[in-house]
């Protein structure tokens, strides 16, 4: 319980968010609506607005990334905001303390929100628990646990497509057990009343409790894949290979591989998801990724949209501005 | 001043048809011919959509979400809405009619001025409202007013929407903080 309520200042207004486990389904739809407001600006010659003109936000990614970290950076500038890319050489960081030591050295600079990316479950949360009262803590992935924006704008992209979550199918496919990815959108779907969720994928990599997330499993794609309107697939990590779940590359493309043979089985106007990035021929099949029913490059898009729409309302608090004024 | 009612409906039809005979007489006089308009969610909208189809403009009607470039956003934070802006147009170098419900501080209408010239550089903009009220605090005025009101600085004026007719709007003037 505790968990959920470090997200939600006094006024039950997001303040960090760090899993989307707990968060009301008003509150999900409050993020969309404001992404689908911000997805204008991308239109504007000059693509930036002023909301948070003066805001500082510290990405700190201990762990590589391209698509969230540049989509997280140009969401904060195109809010105005300035943003600081710090590299974090994870050998230094690796004990506790030292973390807290550089975070409170970099709210010592005035920074107003921590966009953290780290390889350990529950990185986030921990800073969380340790930052300023008026600091903001975005969760852009942790471990196996949480990524709570790349599933916003998962359901962004949905909703575009698909309008009412009421009446969908989704299918994900994959590595479920090690994706904090699916792990986000399956407590997002279910938020958002998908009446529908089947993780489809081998035995190895599909958690025994996934059941219990309201979620139907298959272990076959031609079973799985019947009527579906998402199919979203998961990156394979093949650094996963190494630990025998998985047969090889070309076994694994062979049995959950997405393939234009295999995408008929599904609604005729499915759309087909990704989070990135793509392993073509592993998991999906490149006609596929660049087909007509891939929707994957304008999930990148939309996470931008979706990035803003987090950013802003986190630090558009009416409780922040009630802090400021007892300081002034 | 006499005190007001607390609502009191204005001759809205009437004041429709001042505003685009007006905004015509305004744009020959400029020898402005195929302006674009942009209203302002979400008052201004529903006055932007009249004149529209008044004046017969040929080019899609543009709509305006300034929230993003308010003054106040620290003070008030966030509010979900579900109206992106939209200018289905290009504004470089092109004549815009801007449209309001109300111009009071000019706030908004400063806002929706930074809002427009992110989308580029027009070549001029005529502000067009249906009421314009006192109590400015910034160097704005329309260009044309279909009526002007003096109030008391704590009160509203609030442009209701008769939900049976589209047409017919109701202007309340409520007792404000």
């Amino acid at each position: 319980m505790k968990q959920h309520d470090i997200q939600l200042d006094h006024d039950g207004k997001l303040r960090h968010f760090l899993t989307i486990e707990g968060l009301k389904k008003q509150m999900l739809l409050d993020i969309l609506d404001n992404a689908e407001n911000f997805s204008s600006v991308g239109n504007q010659q000059v693509k930036k607005v002023p909301l948070l003109r003066g805001k500082t936000i510290a990405n700190l990614f201990f762990e590589a990334s391209t698509r969230t970290r540049t989509t997280f950076e140009l969401a904060a500038k195109r809010l105005s905001a300035d943003v600081l890319n710090i590299n974090i050489n994870t050998s230094a960081t690796s004990k506790g303390e030292s973390l807290l030591d550089m975070l409170h050295n970099l709210e010592a600079m005035q920074v107003d929100m921590f966009v953290v990316r780290h390889h350990s479950s529950g990185a986030a949360h921990f800073i969380a628990q340790h930052v300023a009262p008026h600091i903001s803590v975005i969760n852009a992935g942790d471990g196996s646990h949480a990524h709570p924006t790349q599933a916003m704008l998962d359901m962004f992209t949905i909703r575009r497509h698909k309008q009412d979550f009421t009446k969908l199918t989704v299918a994900i496919i994959g590595d479920i057990m090690h994706s904090r990815v699916a792990r986000s959108q399956i407590h997002a779907l279910n938020t958002l009343g998908v009446p529908e969720i089947r993780v489809i994928g081998p035995q190895t990599i599909i958690p025994n409790e996934a059941a219990h997330l309201g979620v139907h499993v298959y272990h076959d794609m031609h079973q799985g894949l019947q009527n579906v309107d998402v199919v979203i697939m998961l990156r394979l990590q093949r650094e996963r290979m190494a630990g025998a779940l998985l047969p090889s590359e070309h076994e694994y493309f062979h049995m959950f591989g997405l393939t234009e043979e295999k995408l008929k089985l599904a609604k005729a106007d499915a759309i087909v998801m990704h989070p990135g990035p793509i392993n073509r021929g592993v998991e999906i099949e490149s006609s596929v990724a660049d087909g007509s029913q891939s929707v994957i490059l304008e999930q990148v898009t939309h996470g931008i949209s979706v990035r803003m729409a987090v950013m802003s309302m986190a630090l558009g608090r009416s409780s922040l501005v009630d802090q400021e004024r007892s300081q002034s | 001043m006499t005190e007001r009612p607390e609502t009191e409906d204005l001759n809205t039809p009437a004041l429709l048809d001042k505003l685009s005979s007006d905004l015509r007489n305004l744009l020959q006089s400029r020898n402005i011919e195929n302006p674009l308009m942009i209203g302002i969610h979400s008052g201004g909208a529903w006055i932007a959509k009249e004149l529209h189809h008044k004046l017969n403009i040929q080019q899609p009607l543009g709509t305006l979400n300034i929230s993003f470039y308010r003054d106040d956003f620290t003070r008030i934070g966030m509010h979900p809405q579900v109206e992106p802006s939209n200018l289905p147009f290009d504004v470089n170098d092109q004549h815009i009619v801007l449209v309001d419900d109300v111009l009071h501080t000019g706030r908004t209408i400063r806002a929706a001025l930074n809002e427009i010239f992110d989308y580029g550089r027009p070549a001029s903009v005529i502000l067009a409202v249906l009421v314009e009220r006192d109590c400015r605090e910034l160097p704005i005025s329309a260009d044309v007013a279909a009526t002007s009101i003096e109030l008391k600085q704590n009160q509203h004026i609030k442009l209701n929407r008769n939900e049976d007719n589209h047409h017919l709007l109701t202007l309340s003037i409520e007792e404000g903080k």
